[in-house]
């Protein structure tokens, strides 16, 4: 029997989130009349084989809450105990799920930067990850894209094209592809590919006629029924509904899963998105958010209340670990540690870490080497990011050459400006089991090089998916758990963009009033890092005057006068240059790292003299 | 107690291996439930359809798309053979004639009187599945396949490349020396060869050469398998590699004695045939490579089940740390503290201790050894 979504009557809240790698449990309570987050539990997620049964991981992860919490969640045999006048138990079950690689989606489009790009956006937008895109100007040989389409296997194909009213013909063609190619359902071949038509309406009667017999086929509005219009609403509505409908209904185990949830199971990132989508309304800013995952890095921003979300498929933590290495190349990782090692052995040890990915670093050297790897899973799945977050592209000229220079350089170019993000946020194993919350902050600083004057939080323990979830019933408990025992404030980031002309020049003179009355002043030059303890809900004035060439946000050279916020690691005063700059040098950078590690005291400073001393 | 849940890799002397042997379509099954089969019988079999070529023919005679139907001499359904005229056009009153002979034989799919696109599906590719292993037929999956069953040893490594094949098994080097050239002679050509902890990119080019089917060592290091398979691996996704011979690792990445156990066991196969497969895939839940050598008799007596699995880990299970700075070592389980304990990388972690066999007694995280399913 299903409980309650009545919040009056809501007291015991299970959340899980069935990830590549782990299945993670999180169990929330009203206790003394708020509702908190109490208890968590993890096991290896198991929807593939040998198991198949994604539920498995699921109560293995609830065993764990059970033993930490004397709480009876699970019955002998296994099912879940709900609340009933005569017996305790659960009031509410709700779980986000990336298992066996989340929501995988091909996306097919008329032209690559109009419809292929608007069908990307809607794809990542529904929290897929997009295998494939497809379009007819790709410059792809016809017989490869028919070879290419054939032997992927998506949970659902979006394809689009064409405004409405337009040319039939290119809809046409790519309809054509799919029906000769007629790729397979990931999840066995006994059900039909859901494939959604958001292109040309006028086109539809003929993408009826080739694909209707061969894919469960669903017409939806056109994702660009004009150039100047983008409309992914209704797209992403279907792929949420066939998510459930097609793909999640077939995957091991889900079928039980869906059965004890209270509310339908939602792809992970779309979870994630939700809370960084949150944190911008509430506080209308401009925010970057990043869910670092086993498998994928997903990627999320709000700039001026226009939300777009990333899923990087192939850069991770555990399983795509080998392909972040692959991606920036060993020596950009290499660059990030303060110890000597050589390229073939930290090879072995990432391909090591690949192969049996739930294991976790005992020793500093390899959580070093993990933490490196992340600020390059994070400064691609940017990259990446800002491919997709830009302008329309396509649209007709305005007549002036201005306006045409302008509107082709929106179309072009990222709207995402690192001066005006107010807030960076992060997510995901890594970051929320990092030993020591200034090591997140400078992963997060490095991967997204923030610039101006940048707050910096994170998720506590890795509930914010679970959050996201449970906002879609009770959002008031979501908001009320999130602010109390989710959101770490890390801090306060202070970083000019830009590089001095010479380089022994001043970056930024700092005056700070901190919130007891003292001051504090601090003068910086490039490559200087330095960490003040401000504490969490502190407010302090800061006074920033940059170099001539830097600016902070107030324009180049312009001083910036404001209030910062404090957090558990507190303000940190980045001179390193923007973009850092990084000596190609490796003993010169082995020397700076770990002269900027001891700054912020980010790894015991016993361990970094031994590093300083070549002892390790 | 607390209770852990870490499956490992199965090194078993005597199980019972089941193998699901289905065809990617529907086709015909050859084998009767009871039926004795050598790896090498033919178990189902089918026909897949072939790739499909995509010809502009509208834009190559010169028509529009709408008036492709009345100048393609087939329809959708037809055969075509090689060299066959498909389609022709006339211009200029007819004094000039545009005409399209098929490059390929098959099956005309599509023609497009939108795009003026014709799809010729090429004819479809006969199917063979063998039975893999050696054994009975337990069960067959009616238009599908069989299921074959046989009570063997049973060996998963942690990595591989290269799909199912098949060798008598031969040990050529100790389970803590490097498998080197000198290692390989002709008497290999066509064994799974045994050994090593550590096998280089220019001794498997070798074992190619000379013909050897599978190679079986502790260790490899990634620029090794980068030189062999002539591409980086980014994911851990394998089995279709192009390459003549399977590899299949037991430990690790980098120099690493194969495991005493695991060693032992395949020395006590030798001679014997043993079918491979290298396929690997790393998402929860995971493919290993294996190495399956069935019993000449079966032996139900002592057959190994997974009940440690069921089970999980408690005090007195043997594990393997699959993690630096004890990598590689193996010992029994002694306690599972429920509260999170610090470790050297400073991380909170739920950890065990573990007498390892050499006398020490360590501290690791859980998540660092894995269950030895001996």
């Amino acid at each position: 029997m299903k409980s309650t979504t009545d919040a009056k009557e809501v007291e015991i809240i299970l959340a899980t989130d069935c990830g590549s790698t782990t299945t993670k449990a999180r169990l929330f309570m009203k206790t003394g009349g708020e509702y908190r987050f109490v208890f968590s539990g993890e096991a290896p997620t198991t929807v593939e084989a040998p198991y198949e049964d994604v539920t498995m991981g699921v109560r293995n992860a609830i065993r764990e809450i059970e033993e930490l919490s004397d709480l009876k969640i699970l019955s002998e045999n296994g099912v879940m105990i709900r609340k009933t006048p005569e017996e305790p138990g659960i009031d509410l079950y709700v779980t986000t799920s990336s298992a066996g690689g989340g929501l995988q989606m091909m996306v097919f489009g008329a032209t690559k930067n109009i419809t292929g790009e608007s069908a990307q956006r809607a794809a990542l937008g529904g929290g897929a990850i997009v295998m494939d895109v497809v379009t007819v100007d790709d410059g792809v040989p016809l017989y490869r894209k028919v070879r290419r389409t054939r032997y992927l296997r998506p949970d659902i194909v979006l394809m689009s094209g064409g405004t409405d009213g337009g040319s039939i013909r290119p809809v046409t063609e790519i309809a054509e592809i799919l029906r000769i190619a007629e790729p397979k359902a990931r999840f066995g071949a006994d059900y039909s590919l859901p494939v959604i038509y958001a292109g040309n309406k006028n086109a539809r009667e003929q993408v009826i006629k080739t694909l209707d017999d061969k894919f469960a086929l669903e017409i939806v509005d056109n994702l660009r029924p004009v150039v100047e219009l983008e409309n992914t609403d209704p797209a992403r509505n279907a792929i949420q509904y066939l998510f459930m409908e097609h793909v999640m209904s077939h995957a091991p185990g889900y079928t039980k899963l869906m059965k004890w949830t209270d509310v339908p199971i939602m792809p992970t990132p779309m979870g994630e998105g939700i809370m960084f989508q949150t944190i911008a309304r509430a506080r209308n800013i401009n925010v970057i958010g990043v869910g670092l995952g086993g498998a994928t890095t997903n990627i999320y921003s709000v700039f001026n209340e226009r939300f777009v979300r990333t899923v990087s498929a192939n850069l991770g933590m555990s399983y795509s670990i080998c392909n972040v290495l692959l991606e920036s190349g060993i020596k950009n990782i290499i660059r990030w540690m303060p110890f000597d090692i050589d390229e073939d052995t930290l090879g072995d040890i990432l391909t090591d870490k690949m192969i049996r990915p739930t294991t976790i670093p005992q020793t500093l050297d390899e959580l070093i080497i993990e933490h490196s790897v992340a600020r390059e899973a994070l400064r691609l799945g940017m990259i990446h990011h800002k491919f997709l977050a830009k302008g329309l592209r396509g649209v007709r000229p305005p007549d002036s050459l201005d306006n045409i220079l302008a509107r082709e350089a929106e179309g072009t170019r990222s709207y995402i400006d690192m001066l005006k993000i107010h807030l960076v946020g992060g997510t995901g194993g890594l970051l929320s089991h990092a030993p020591r919350r200034v090591q997140s902050a400078i992963i997060l600083m490095d991967g997204f090089q923030p610039e101006g004057v940048t707050r910096l939080v994170q998720d506590s323990v890795f509930m914010m998916p679970h959050l996201g979830v449970l906002s879609t019933v009770h959002p008031k408990i979501a908001m009320e758990v999130f602010e109390k025992d989710c959101i770490v404030r890390l801090g306060t980031c202070i970083a000019p963009k830009g590089l001095p002309l010479k380089l022994d020049e001043e970056l930024m003179n700092v005056e700070i009033n901190m919130p007891d009355g003292s001051n504090i002043t601090e003068s910086l030059n490039l490559g200087d890092i330095v960490r003040i303890p401000l504490e969490e809900g502190k407010i302090a004035n800061i006074k920033i005057e940059p170099n001539k060439e830097c600016d902070v946000g107030a324009g180049k050279g312009q001083p910036l006068e404001t209030k910062i916020e404090g957090g558990v690691v507190g303000v940190l005063l980045d001179a390193r240059g923007r973009p850092i700059i990084t000596p190609d040098d490796r003993n010169e950078m082995r020397k700076l790292l770990i002269k900027w590690f001891k700054a912020v005291d980010m790894y015991p400073p016993s361990v970094l003299d031994k590093f300083e001393k070549g002892e390790i | 107690m607390s209770y852990a849940y870490t499956p490992g890799l199965k090194v078993k002397r005597n199980t019972i291996v089941v193998k699901r042997r289905l065809l990617p379509v529907d086709g015909e099954v050859m084998v009767r439930k009871d039926d004795e089969v050598l790896y090498d019988t033919v178990v189902a079999r089918t026909h897949i359809p072939g790739d499909i070529e995509m010809i502009p023919l509208a834009y190559i005679l010169g028509v529009e798309p709408y008036g492709l139907p009345k100048v393609v001499l087939k329809k959708e359904g037809d055969q075509v053979k090689e060299g066959e005229l498909l389609g022709f056009s006339k211009s200029f009153f007819g004094l000039f004639k545009t005409e399209y002979t098929s490059e390929v034989s098959g099956t005309i799919e599509l023609i497009s009187d939108v795009t003026g696109q014709v799809g010729i599906r090429h004819f479809p590719v006969p199917i063979n599945l063998d039975a893999y292993i050696s054994g009975e037929v337990i069960d067959v999956v009616p238009n599908q396949g069989a299921i074959i069953s046989t009570t063997s040893t049973y060996i998963q490594g942690i990595f591989g490349v290269g799909g199912e094949n098949h060798g008598e098994i031969m040990v050529v080097a100790e389970p803590d020396e490097e498998l080197t050239l000198n290692h390989i002679g002709k008497d290999c050509d066509g064994k799974v060869i045994v050994g090593g902890s550590l096998v280089k990119a220019d001794v498997l080019r070798k074992g190619e050469e000379e013909n050897i089917r599978g190679v079986i060592t502790g260790g490899i290091r990634r620029i090794d398998l980068t030189k062999f398979l002539g591409y980086e691996l980014g994911v851990a996704i394998t089995g279709q590699e192009d390459i003549k011979l399977t590899c299949i690792i037991t430990e690790g990445f980098g120099e690493m004695n194969m495991a005493k156990h695991t060693f032992e066991l395949l020395k006590s196969c030798e001679g014997k045939l043993a079918s491979i497969n290298g396929a690997t895939q790393i998402r929860a839940g995971v493919i290993r490579p294996e190495i399956i050598v069935p019993h000449a008799k079966s032996n139900l007596s002592d057959i190994q089940t997974e009940d440690i699995l069921v089970e999980g880990m408690n005090p007195g299970t043997r594990v393997r740390v699959i993690r630096r700075p004890y990598f590689g070592a193996i010992g029994t389980v002694e306690t599972l503290p429920a509260e999170l304990q610090q470790v050297a990388s400073e991380s909170l972690v739920r950890v065990m201790t573990v007498k390892l066999d050499d006398g020490r007694t360590v501290t690791v995280p859980r998540a660092n050894v894995e269950i030895m399913e001996e």
